[in-house]
């Protein structure tokens, strides 16, 4: 459908909404099969912070485990089970939770409940569309997502437990059903999660490359958007371009799993036999998942850095800085992101070579970062700062994304790599930067466009509380892994006890999983403000709360299927016009016309 | 039940802290919701502030109660390079580290909004941008420089006289194989592997593995001050062998076989006394995720003086010895089977 037929389509239905006939929606278009991108992207949300307190929930139980290895916790054996009989974690379960504590924060709450919310959210609403390019789609992408949460969430309950061989899953160990209990119904249930996982991020992303792309309103020309919808657009090109490629190295780990195929598989001996296949290679599956694996980090990370951008704009009452810069440092990061994949894969025993050239392009990937970093830093610089709670976020995002960067920068250097690869060093760099930060970005974001999405406002008091909270924790949680992980400590370890060199930490190690259950509740704080603030949180009252120039600040408080009740707002200025309109105010939207010999920026 | 108390008390308890915050965001109101807007952005201004004093002070300190735990220098010539790379990269980083987030709390402070305040309408500067741009370029090719060097001497080959170990990993310990007096690993084939007597599955045809010296107790003995060269394998699934002191790790890769190489500078006995602790082993980890047992997967190894090293392999059996009935019927069988297995 081109755009006009598109507009007109759906002014005609946004009339339809509005007109003198009032056709009520029925709940179950409204709220469950709804192809409003408002309602997907709060779909998205809930089921992502779900997911969340899952994860983060069982990273309180291997906490537990990992802080007090000598102790018995009676009340993991009434949530876990079996699993831990005697209020003690089985080591296979262990893996189990480590594995699936992975999985569901990297896909599902920093994939699908971070871009999936916002760049629904946020795409139609900024570039001023009526919707989605295809609503259908739209629907299909949440559909997706949800029957591979349904498949991931069964295989927690099932009687060999879930896939443990981390969120990596790496082969012979993930293919082969005698290596390890959630390698059998686990690990096909996992797969099975995944593949539809990548078809519900194809689909979303697909569509928001569309509607950036075609949707634009009047006078929205690409270098007026917002930079959050910069990012999103490349989030989404990365999750197009590198999915596929993952689907591809699944499609052939099932192949070995059930059909004898040798992809991954050569020279085995296991469970008492020597296994048929010859000649495949386990380091492909790596190749092939790192592929994707790498841009995901990104993928994870953009959208953050778009509404960290947008936000620390905002609320400093300034341009941000160097508008083309970000832009262009976007375009660095994304083509960057799709040649450093072996930086992961150091000690492979790949070619040496071949090595030298993959750190040469991650660490030239800092400089697009360090770019961005100066250029938040230059933003606040003399502006006018309001910390709201999402300005808070934003600016935590900022300094958690300088200290989880900079320890990038040892890991992407090979020589170093060889003693850090796979220690602690390795748990608290991806942890701070595109865990917590990326976290960050996300919260600042629900902060921010929580009174777009619900017409109130979120607890500011509980707000502050949780930001204080969260971020000294994270910081106390993770920086001191960073001085394990020199010492050689290795991750994915269920109990240090027996290694001289590294059970002198146990005493730190219990520390990091008090703070680590101290940020949880922090966290259920969060979780209850959102819910209770939805029902009974303090209202909008004016249609723009945070004197914002962009275009989602000019439809309805709650807005229709549509967005707009009249015509699509004429776009004639950037995203950043904060300054003087001339009536007192500090900022002028994008919505209106210049003035006479003013100039566009 | 207690488990549904539990929860009702959490619920009860976020509940109360609910009600107080809102009622903080009622008396708000009643205070005049402009003023203690201001109060708010002038106290979070100085909470960050704190945040960030307090944050600096907290690095402080941590550093000193860590380092007292931190691994002693590099046990390997070729790790020396590493130590140095290491404190380089820290320099550098920390620098900017420091300046970025002193200048982003300092931002936080100086520009908070008061009554009357204004934000300036600046909106970029070419020059800045390029400046930015080009420092950090610059400063990274020369981290990639001394990075290439150093990995450059990791990953060249082994000298030629070093002494050639075979490591293979399998869930979830480690088999160790000298090659015996000819200097020379015989050839194996996994098809052979038995646990009771073949473990690596040795090839008895070749006659290189008659004199092969397998250790299954996970114990590398290495000369001092020789270069060593691991030639690492796996029999199931990959594994990698961690040498935190010698700042080396390579994967254990089933299919492939890998190398790394390495000169140790301190026997076991020199580092008890470096480390003042008479228990003193060197250890190897495995470092990448092999199934349940992953975290008990240990191996040791004893650096030892050329003559220490030479009465104890004088003291070891070979292989074929220990298993003094002939392996080859056993070796047949799985030939056989796995022949079965590929119609």
């Amino acid at each position: 459908m081109n755009n006009e037929a598109m507009l007109h389509d759906a002014t005609h239905a946004s009339h339809h909404d509005h007109g003198h006939e009032h056709h009520e929606q029925h709940f179950i278009t409204k709220y469950i099969f709804s192809q409003d991108h408002k309602m997907i992207a709060k779909q998205f949300l809930i089921t992502g912070i779900i997911w969340a307190v899952i994860g983060a929930l069982m990273s309180v139980f291997f906490r537990l485990q990992l802080g007090f290895p000598d102790k018995t916790f009676p009340i993991m054996e009434k949530f876990l089970g079996e699993w831990a009989k005697g209020g003690k974690l089985n080591p296979e379960f262990y893996y189990a939770l480590v594995t699936m504590h992975g999985t569901i924060l990297v896909f599902f709450v920093l994939t699908a409940g971070l871009s999936g919310t916002f760049s629904n959210l946020l795409i139609p609403l900024q570039v001023g569309a009526r919707d989605m390019a295809s609503p259908f789609m739209n629907m299909l992408s949440y559909w997706f997502f949800f029957t591979a949460s349904v498949f991931m969430f069964i295989s927690l309950f099932i009687e060999t437990g879930p896939a443990s061989g981390g969120w990596t899953t790496y082969p012979p160990l993930s293919a082969l059903k005698e290596a390890s209990m959630g390698s059998g119904l686990g690990m096909d249930l996992w797969l099975t999660s995944m593949a539809l996982f990548v078809v519900s991020s194809l689909l979303g992303g697909l569509n928001y490359i569309a509607t950036v792309l075609n949707m634009r309103t009047t006078g929205m020309t690409m270098t007026r958007m917002p930079l959050t919808i910069w990012a999103f657009f490349f989030t989404a090109v990365l999750g197009v371009l590198s999915f596929p490629v993952l689907l591809s190295g699944f499609v052939l780990l099932i192949f070995d799993r059930n059909f004898g195929t040798s992809f991954y598989l050569s020279e085995i001996f296991i469970g008492g036999r020597a296994l048929p296949n010859v000649g495949g290679s386990a380091i492909l599956y790596q190749h092939l998942f790192w592929f994707l694996g790498h841009p995901e980090v990104y993928i994870i990370m953009l959208p953050g850095m778009g509404m960290a951008s947008e936000i620390l704009s905002n609320n400093s009452r300034k341009p941000i800085f160097g508008y083309l810069a970000m832009v262009i440092s976007l375009i660095g990061i994304t083509v960057l992101a799709f040649l450093v994949w072996a930086h992961h894969m150091f000690v492979t025993g790949m070619s040496p070579f071949l090595g030298s050239i993959f750190v040469l392009l991650t660490l030239l990937i800092a400089v697009p970062s360090a770019v961005k970093v100066f250029n938040w830093l230059t933003t606040i610089w003399k502006g006018n700062l309001r910390f709201t709670v999402g300005m808070l976020f934003a600016l935590g995002f900022v300094s958690l994304f300088i200290s989880g960067g900079l320890t990038g920068i040892f890991l992407g250097n090979s020589a170093l790599d060889i003693h850090l690869h796979d220690t602690y060093f390795v748990v608290a760099h991806f942890h701070i930067v595109m865990g917590v930060s990326a976290f960050f970005g996300m919260f600042a974001g629900i902060y921010h466009w929580f009174p777009k999405m619900f017409g109130r406002f979120m607890n500011n008091t509980l707000g502050y509380i949780h930001f204080f909270i969260t971020i000294i924790g994270a910081y106390l949680i993770f920086w001191p892994m960073h001085y394990e992980g020199v010492a050689g400590m290795p991750r994915r370890y269920y109990d240090f006890s027996a290694w001289q060199s590294f059970n002198s930490f146990q005493g730190l190690n219990a520390f990091i999983s008090v703070v680590t259950i101290i940020v949880f509740f922090a966290q259920i704080l969060f979780v209850v403000n959102f819910f209770v603030s939805i029902f009974r949180g303090k209202k909008v009252t004016t249609q723009n709360p945070w004197s914002s120039p962009t275009l989602e600040w000019t439809t309805p408080i709650h807005p229709g299927h549509g967005n707009w009740d009249g015509p699509i707002p004429t776009v004639y200025r950037w995203a950043y016009d904060y300054k003087d309109n001339g009536e007192g105010g500090d900022f002028i939207a994008q919505n209106v016309p210049l003035k006479e010999g003013e100039e566009a920026h | 039940m207690s488990v549904f108390i539990l929860i009702t008390l959490v619920v009860i308890v976020f509940g109360i802290i609910y009600q107080i915050a809102k009622a903080s965001e009622y008396a708000a109101v009643l205070n005049g919701e402009e003023k203690v807007k201001q109060q708010t952005n002038k106290l979070m201004a100085s909470l960050l502030v704190a945040f960030f004093l307090l944050g600096m002070y907290g690095i402080v300190k941590c550093h000193t109660a860590l380092m007292k735990h931190m691994i002693p220098e590099s046990a390997s010539v070729e790790g020396v390079g590493f130590d140095s790379m290491f404190t380089t990269t820290l320099i550098v980083t920390g620098i900017v580290f420091v300046i970025t987030q002193t200048l982003l709390f300092w931002f936080v402070y100086k520009y908070q909004s008061r009554p009357g305040s204004k934000a300036a309408f600046i909106s970029h500067n070419n020059k800045l941008e390029l400046i930015w741009t080009t420092i950090p370029a610059i400063v990274m090719a020369g981290l990639v420089v001394i990075g290439l060097k150093n990995w450059i001497t990791i990953t060249s080959p082994a000298p030629k006289d070093a002494q050639i170990v075979e490591v293979v990993g399998k869930q979830f310990n480690w088999l160790i194989r000298y090659p015996g007096k000819d200097g020379v690993l015989g050839k194996r084939d996994f098809r052979k592997i038995s646990d009771e007597n073949n473990v690596l599955g040795l090839d008895w045809n070749d006659k290189d593995n008659k004199d092969d010296i397998i250790s299954q107790n996970g114990e590398l003995h290495i000369v001092v001050n020789k270069p060593v060269k691991l030639i690492i394998g796996s029999r199931d699934v990959i594994h990698d062998v961690g040498l935190p002191h010698f700042r080396m790790k390579m994967d254990a890769v089933p299919g492939i076989a890998t190398t790394i190489w390495f000169t140790p500078r301190y026997t076991t006995a020199e580092m008890k006394v470096k480390t003042n602790n008479p228990d003193f082993v060197y250890e190897i980890s495995c470092d990448q995720m092999c199934g349940k047992g992953h975290y008990s997967m240990r191996g040791t190894v004893i650096v030892e003086t050329q003559a220490e090293h030479d009465a104890w392999l004088a003291k070891q059996q070979s292989y074929w010895d220990v298993n003094n009935a002939p392996a080859t019927p056993a070796a047949d069988t799985a030939a056989v089977a796995s022949t079965t297995m590929n119609n």
